[in-house]
């Protein structure tokens, strides 16, 4: 089985954010960038495939040289062979055209998406690229057996989950679930240096559209005081629900 | 033309996003002088939502769409948008709506932004503001394309009344075989109780309740209030409480009327998660957690007091204005 990793490099979740550029530009002063928590579920899954099952795994990224260092983490992991797209990622259709791209030419047995990235929410890449590829495609997956040809998954929705059964070739977008926190992998000292002498394939990216673009950015308008009441009189609180927030 | 809402159903009945979406494609409408067309997938009655501004219901009665498929769905959306020559599209931000937009914004070369929460700021060009970096900051989204698609986050826009006579026509599209290449064979869900996602109060607690068993008093509060229950990261880690109940950047954002925190102490990705819910109330017992500074009222106090208490209170609420 052949697996591709779609990873996005990503503010790490204790970034606070900040603006430049009269509010066009996000901030990267001072900002760490990681593996999009999501992708990096799906990576641990397909170390799984490849270590049980004997799956060859390649990552791909879209982005310039800056992002190098999050596809290096993702060979310490495990992976085999790593892709960059030297493009900027323009917005979510450029991107998933991108990566299609690379399904295309590289016959993936299965494409593993995180649901969204944590900077940009926008959760369109897999399902685009799903629909490029004319692939089977599942969202929101939280376990994913394959057998054969043959895959089983589970996927969140509201209130619960649904057991699917579908065919490779198949692409999911994955999120916590897919593996446990508890086995996501720290990159080794072995890991790290195995890694640097794995491929990293710098890819020109190809004609695709771009049909939104962030004109500006803001930061939520700060909050007011909390108002606090007393733990002896919590009818206050509910007084205030009500009548105050209109909450109730 | 028209503008084309899509509206989800739960058992043949209009789900409250559906009538959020007809309202926000109502304030469309009227800001480009076109009329509102919704699809309706198995609709027990699809003439409520006149009540929001829509004219026309393209009702589809098909069973083999009784279950949510992301492709079929996707593709009975597309071909209702090429019948009506619609060139706005307007959909939920839920996680259905959210499955079904990417494969719909391939298949029309539409510029897709979900996460929408307020009417769009001009039309020529066509600005939305959506929120972004989970709820840490807001972006302002030019959509370039022809044909655009708008994903509507819950309870951002609001219902608005403003009622008109729906016209119901049936609707027959084409699916076919290819659209069933991912079969649902189980679906395990909470019946009769409000899911994060839809739920106008959200009832959340940490690990300040000390273990599992402790989440008696957490469901009745949710019970009392009609709402759902979620938790914090480390909660879920733990295996305290499904994945699915997890709040914050990595796991399920709320968008709640209001938002009860019990025992979290506000890590910076739960504060992501939950910043779109109005109102948030926290109930700690360390006055120096980072969440009283998000919170608009706190009670600095132990759960285990403050939590029966507030039940009690709510129950006394309950009967004066029943």
């Amino acid at each position: 089985m052949k697996i591709l990793v779609c990873i996005s490099n990503v503010p790490d979740t204790t970034s606070k954010i900040n603006f430049t550029d009269d509010d066009t530009k996000f901030d990267t002063n001072g900002v760490q960038f990681v593996i999009n928590p999501n992708d990096e579920f799906g990576l641990t899954r397909a170390m799984w495939f490849k270590e049980k099952q004997g799956a060859t795994v390649h990552v791909a990224t879209v982005g310039d040289a800056s992002v190098e260092p999050t596809i290096r983490k993702a060979l310490a992991i495990g992976a085999d062979e790593g892709i960059r797209i030297n493009a900027a990622p323009k917005d979510g259709f450029f991107v998933a055209r991108q990566l299609a791209e690379i399904v295309k030419n590289g016959g993936y047995d299965l494409i593993i998406a995180g649901r969204e990235s944590i900077d940009y929410n926008g959760g369109m890449v897999p399902g685009i690229m799903a629909s490029l590829l004319d692939m089977n495609f599942v969202n929101t997956c939280i376990d994913l057996e394959v057998d054969g040809t043959e895959a089983t998954a589970q996927r969140e929705i509201d209130g619960g989950k649904e057991k699917i059964s579908t065919s490779l070739p198949l692409i999911i977008g994955g999120q916590k679930g897919l593996v446990e926190e508890s086995d996501l992998r720290i990159p080794n000292m072995r890991g790290i240096m195995m890694a640097r002498k794995k491929a990293l394939n710098i890819v020109d990216p190809i004609d695709a559209p771009s049909p939104t673009n962030d004109k500006k950015f803001e930061r939520p308008a700060a909050k007011g005081p909390v108002k606090l009441v007393d733990a002896g009189n919590v009818g206050e609180l509910v007084n205030l629900l009500h009548n105050e927030a209109k909450a109730l | 033309m028209s503008i084309l809402v899509y509206t989800e159903t739960d058992n043949g009945k209009f789900k409250k996003n559906a009538f959020e979406v007809a309202s926000y494609a109502k304030n469309i409408a009227d800001q480009m002088g076109e009329s509102v067309t919704a699809l309706a997938i198995n609709a027990e009655n699809a003439d409520e939502l006149g009540t929001y501004g829509v004219s026309k219901v393209l009702g589809i009665s098909n069973d083999s769409l009784k279950g949510f498929n992301a492709k079929a769905y996707a593709s009975a959306i597309a071909q209702a948008a090429e019948m009506e020559g619609s060139k706005v599209i307007i959909v939920s931000s839920s996680a259905d709506s959210k499955y079904l937009s990417g494969i719909l914004a391939a298949r029309l070369n539409a510029g897709y932004v979900p996460n929408v929460v307020a009417a769009p700021e001009g039309i020529s060009p066509f600005m939305v503001k959506r929120t972004a970096f989970s709820n840490k900051g807001f972006a302002h989204t030019e959509i370039s394309s022809e044909v655009k698609i708008i994903g509507v986050s819950n309870n951002a826009f609001g219902l608005v009344e403003n009622t008109t006579d729906a016209v119901v026509e049936p609707f027959d599209p084409s699916i076919n075989d290819n659209d069933f290449g991912v079969k649902s064979v189980e679906v395990d869900k909470v019946v009769g109780k409000a899911t994060i996602a839809d739920a106008d109060i959200v009832v959340s607690a940490g690990r300040g309740l000390k273990g599992p068993e402790n989440w008696g008093m957490i469901e009745e509060l949710a019970d009392i209030l009609g709402a759902a229950t979620a938790c914090s990261k480390p909660v879920s880690d733990l295996g305290w409480r499904p994945h699915g109940e997890h709040v914050g950047q990595t796991g399920k954002p709320v968008a709640s009327n209001l938002y009860i925190a019990i025992g979290i102490s506000g890590a910076i990705q739960h504060l992501a998660g939950v910043s779109a819910s109005k109102t948030k109330v926290v109930i700690n017992n360390d006055p120096e957690a980072p969440f009283f500074k998000a919170a608009d009222y706190g009670i600095v106090g132990d759960a285990f007091e403050v939590v029966p208490e507030l039940i009690e209170k709510l129950k006394e609420f309950k009967a004066q204005n029943a």
